[in-house]
């Protein structure tokens, strides 16, 4: 490589490295997306005006003690908001995100979830059927991933605002398993997905109903809670994360960049349903960048990945789980990519959402 | 502006002779087929679809005829391949 | 996926990449552009150029449609839509190019209503679901594109659509690579045809390329296989001193385009005199205008457009990396002041501008990339 490119590259990384700022006077969707601008943004805005110990690591959930003397409980707290559209999709409706990406929040710290909140914001007009259709899912859901809903709020804005309904959850739980995070992820570590990815952002995407495309698809919202704790019994699991927005992609670079290693990732070796690849080469967009609202992506020491990798299939939501690539050295900071054509790209965080491609 | 999809055609409308509904990896989108008017393309038929319309049928014979090329290059590389390993200089 | 994954074939491409380099005459360098953002993408995508030996350099053109929009027809596009009664429709990949003022994303926060469809046809829909709003679709794209917008056109007139035109930029290709071929600054000694453009105007187009400069054109598809074999064909043709337009994407690709396609773009459209390329200048007869006889489809008539021209930043070199004079890294801004996330040219929001491809994809070297991988899969 010339000098010229290498000074190029050593600019870039200096100033990827550089404070977050942010330049646009308003904020556009790009800054919900969960890519770039959602980071940046984040660190910007959020995290300098409200910066302390347990926000800082801006994981899933933060985690504090509290209690004194012999008499302590190391607990999790985590907070998710739901502005789906539409509301109600093949696999689920806006409820059971609400509850189930909340578990996951504390189930990927290591917690065992206790307790929600549920908060309302609902749009003057929003039919009461439809309200009681999607509190009767956060019933079930919440039946079905052991935690109750014990505090709530509802709020009514005028018709036009809340699209319908939003929600906001919060959740505590126990940390069971502590030391969870990305510091300990270290060169040699295994990387593992715990079934098909971008099921979720598809199926919503064909649900809104403006591309005229049919699938056989729903959405894979799921409690996560027992496949983490399955997981989770077995030695050697560094971090866990529920790939939402942004997709797997999104995980790993968060991963990489906040543990200062390369992860590589086998193009083969990542499953993905045939309707998603379908749908999304028809679009024109990459499946690594799609939500899912179901999926694990853990990182454990190399040694232990068979052991996990059969942990994880033990579970039925954890059926097609597979390992995915390995933590590297170098570069640090960067997600490679090994194509099933044999060569290797680098898949980086992307600005805003996936942009359909049309060439 | 060149993403082009290989879709198969699963129906052409009765009502719009010009759409069709069209299936790629299961995923299933209805599509203009009025480019290809000169010569439409019937259930079975593979075509290439961007931005919604139909551009190209694909000749499955040319492609055929690729990838043969194809396998012809990796045949000879492979037996290349096992002359280098079957042969010794020393 | 049928017709995909057997062009996506690694162990032919390693025996195509044998065959490639076999052709190398040892000391000489070989330049091929490709034209096409599509082939840009897919080289990069798939880390095509770790299977080129060193000496084959690609060099990738202007044929992404997006790249070359200049900022002015970005604002006037946003002039149109900021209007209350207006809702614009646009391809996703355009709603990032950024005009004077920001892209479409930003006017939106500022209460624009412009709106991502996939096909033009949702454009149709979206007109008839709302008789009080006018919309207008941004039409961009090369004549790949060009069939669709007049076939969505030609509905509309059909169906008496009151309430529905387009923002025409549609530009042509062969004016592009003549603009190429030209240019003092560039040696090229093949070119990678234009794919999905070729399904349309056909391979004929292209002969002058041949004929009158000498240099050797395979119209190419879209998958890693079918670039490597086209680089191969080129090669072949080079070695033999020949010079001429051959079709790799014989599976796609009719050499006489498709008629219909062209008496559709025919009917509603017409060259326009000259047209702005962001980054080549004005060219002549290289751009797309609506006929008199649908005027009342043309946005640039049913509404005042500023048709202010903007220059391009001082700092922006997205002309010169758009000939393929220089490579992205070569640009001053590249990485520092134009990125993904503030890109200043078209180069890098687009997903196949060259600049974009090689940030996103191809930042590191052939060989630490190989570097890495390989001690991976030890």
């Amino acid at each position: 490589m010339s000098t010229r490119e290498q000074q190029v590259l050593d600019r870039i990384d200096k100033a990827r490295r550089r404070r977050p700022k942010v330049r646009e006077e308003r904020i556009t969707l790009s800054h919900g997306s969960g890519g770039k601008a959602t980071h940046t943004l984040i660190e910007a805005i959020f995290l300098e005006a409200f910066r302390n110990p347990m926000l800082e690591p801006l994981e899933d959930a933060a985690a504090f003690t509290v209690g004194t003397g012999p008499d302590t409980a190391r607990l999790a707290l985590t907070t998710d908001s739901f502005v789906v559209s539409p509301l109600f999709f093949p696999g689920g409706n806006i409820g059971d995100l609400a509850v189930n990406g909340t578990v996951n929040d504390l189930a990927v710290s290591g917690a065992r979830p206790l307790h929600l909140s549920a908060g309302f914001i609902l749009e003057e007009g929003f039919p009461v059927a439809d309200l009681t259709r999607i509190v009767d899912a956060m019933a079930v859901a919440a039946q079905a991933a052991g935690v109750a809903i014990v505090t709530g709020d509802t709020k009514v804005v005028q018709r036009g605002k809340a699209d319908g309904c939003y929600i906001n959850t919060a959740g505590v739980g126990v940390v069971e398993h502590p030391g969870l995070g990305v510091a300990t992820v270290r060169p040699g570590d295994a990387i593992l997905v715990s079934g098909p990815i971008g099921e979720h952002g598809i199926t919503i995407m064909l649900a809104r109903g403006e591309l005229d495309i049919d699938a056989d698809l729903t959405s894979d919202t799921a409690p996560l809670h027992e496949l983490a704790a399955g997981l989770l019994a077995v030695p050697g699991v560094r971090a866990l994360r529920d790939a939402t927005r942004g997709g797997v992609a999104t995980i790993l670079n968060e991963m990489a960049k906040a543990a200062e290693v390369a992860v590589v990732v086998d193009e083969q070796a990542v499953p993905v349903a045939e309707e998603v690849r379908g749908a999304s080469e028809l679009l024109g967009i990459d499946p690594l960048y799609v939500a899912c609202e179901g999926r694990l992506v853990a990182v454990v020491d190399g040694a232990c990945a068979e052991r996990a990798l059969a942990a994880l299939r033990a579970h039925p939501l954890g059926e097609q789980s597979a390992i995915i690539g390995r933590v590297a050295e170098d570069p640090p900071g960067i997600v490679l990519l090994n194509t099933t054509f044999g060569g290797t790209r680098i898949v980086d965080l992307l600005v805003g959402d996936p942009l359909p491609r049309i060439c | 502006m060149c993403l082009g999809i290989p879709g198969e055609i699963i129906e052409i409308s009765q009502e719009r002779p010009d759409l069709a509904k069209v299936a790629v990896s299961g995923v299933k989108r209805t599509i203009n087929i009025g480019l290809l008017s000169d010569d439409p393309p019937t259930p079975g038929e593979w075509i290439l679809i961007h931005v919604g319309f139909a551009l190209s049928k694909i000749d499955e014979k040319e492609a055929a005829a690729a990838l043969e090329f194809l396998e012809s290059i990796g045949k000879a590389y492979e037996d290349e391949l096992a002359a280098l390993r079957d042969s010794r200089i020393d | 996926m049928r017709f995909v994954d057997e062009f996506r074939d690694a162990d032919k491409a390693r025996a195509l990449s044998a065959k490639i380099t076999s052709l190398c005459e040892p000391g000489r360098q070989y330049k091929f552009m490709e034209v096409c953002g599509g082939h840009t993408h897919t080289i990069y995508k798939h880390g095509l150029e770790d299977y080129l030996p060193e000496n084959i350099n690609l060099v990738h053109g202007p044929g992404c449609p997006v790249c070359v929009i200049p900022m002015g027809r970005v604002d006037d596009a946003i002039h149109i839509a900021r209007r209350p009664d207006v809702l614009m429709t646009s391809f996703g990949d355009m709603m990032r190019v950024p005009g004077s003022g920001g892209n479409f994303f930003d006017s939106n926060a500022e209460g624009t209503n412009i709106r991502m469809v996939y096909s033009p046809l949702d454009s149709l829909k979206i007109a008839r679901q709302n008789p009080d709003l006018r919309v207008v679709f941004m039409a961009i794209g090369f004549e790949t594109t060009a069939p669709s917008t007049a076939m969505t056109v030609l509905r509309a007139a059909q169906e008496g659509l009151r309430n529905f035109s387009i923002f025409c930029n549609h530009v042509t290709i062969v004016p592009a690579i003549k603009a190429i071929l030209d240019s003092p600054d560039l040696r090229l000694d093949g070119f990678i045809g234009p794919g999905h453009v070729s399904t349309v105007i056909g391979c004929r187009p292209y002969e002058f390329i041949a004929r009158d400069y000498g240099k050797p054109v395979v119209v190419a598809g879209f998958e890693p296989l079918d670039i490597l074999q086209s680089i191969y064909l080129l090669m072949k043709q080079l070695a033999r001193g020949r010079s001429e337009v051959e079709n790799q994407y014989t599976r796609v690709v009719p050499w006489n385009g498709n008629e219909v396609a062209l008496r559709a773009i025919g009917q509603v459209m017409e060259l326009r005199p000259y047209f702005e390329w962001r980054g080549l200048g004005f060219i002549s007869h290289s751009a797309m205008k609506v006929r008199d006889a649908y005027a009342d489809f043309d946005a640039e008539r049913i509404f005042e457009v500023p048709g202010v021209r903007v220059a391009d930043p001082k700092a922006c070199q997205c002309g010169e990396v758009l000939k393929g004079v220089l490579k992205p890294w070569e640009c001053k801004v590249f990485g520092t002041a134009c990125t993904p996330e503030t890109p200043i040219g078209t180069c890098m929001v687009s997903p196949e501008g060259a600049c974009a491809a090689y940030y996103n994809f191809g930042r590191f070297t052939r060989s630490r990339v190989r570097e890495a991988s390989q001690h991976e899969h030890a």
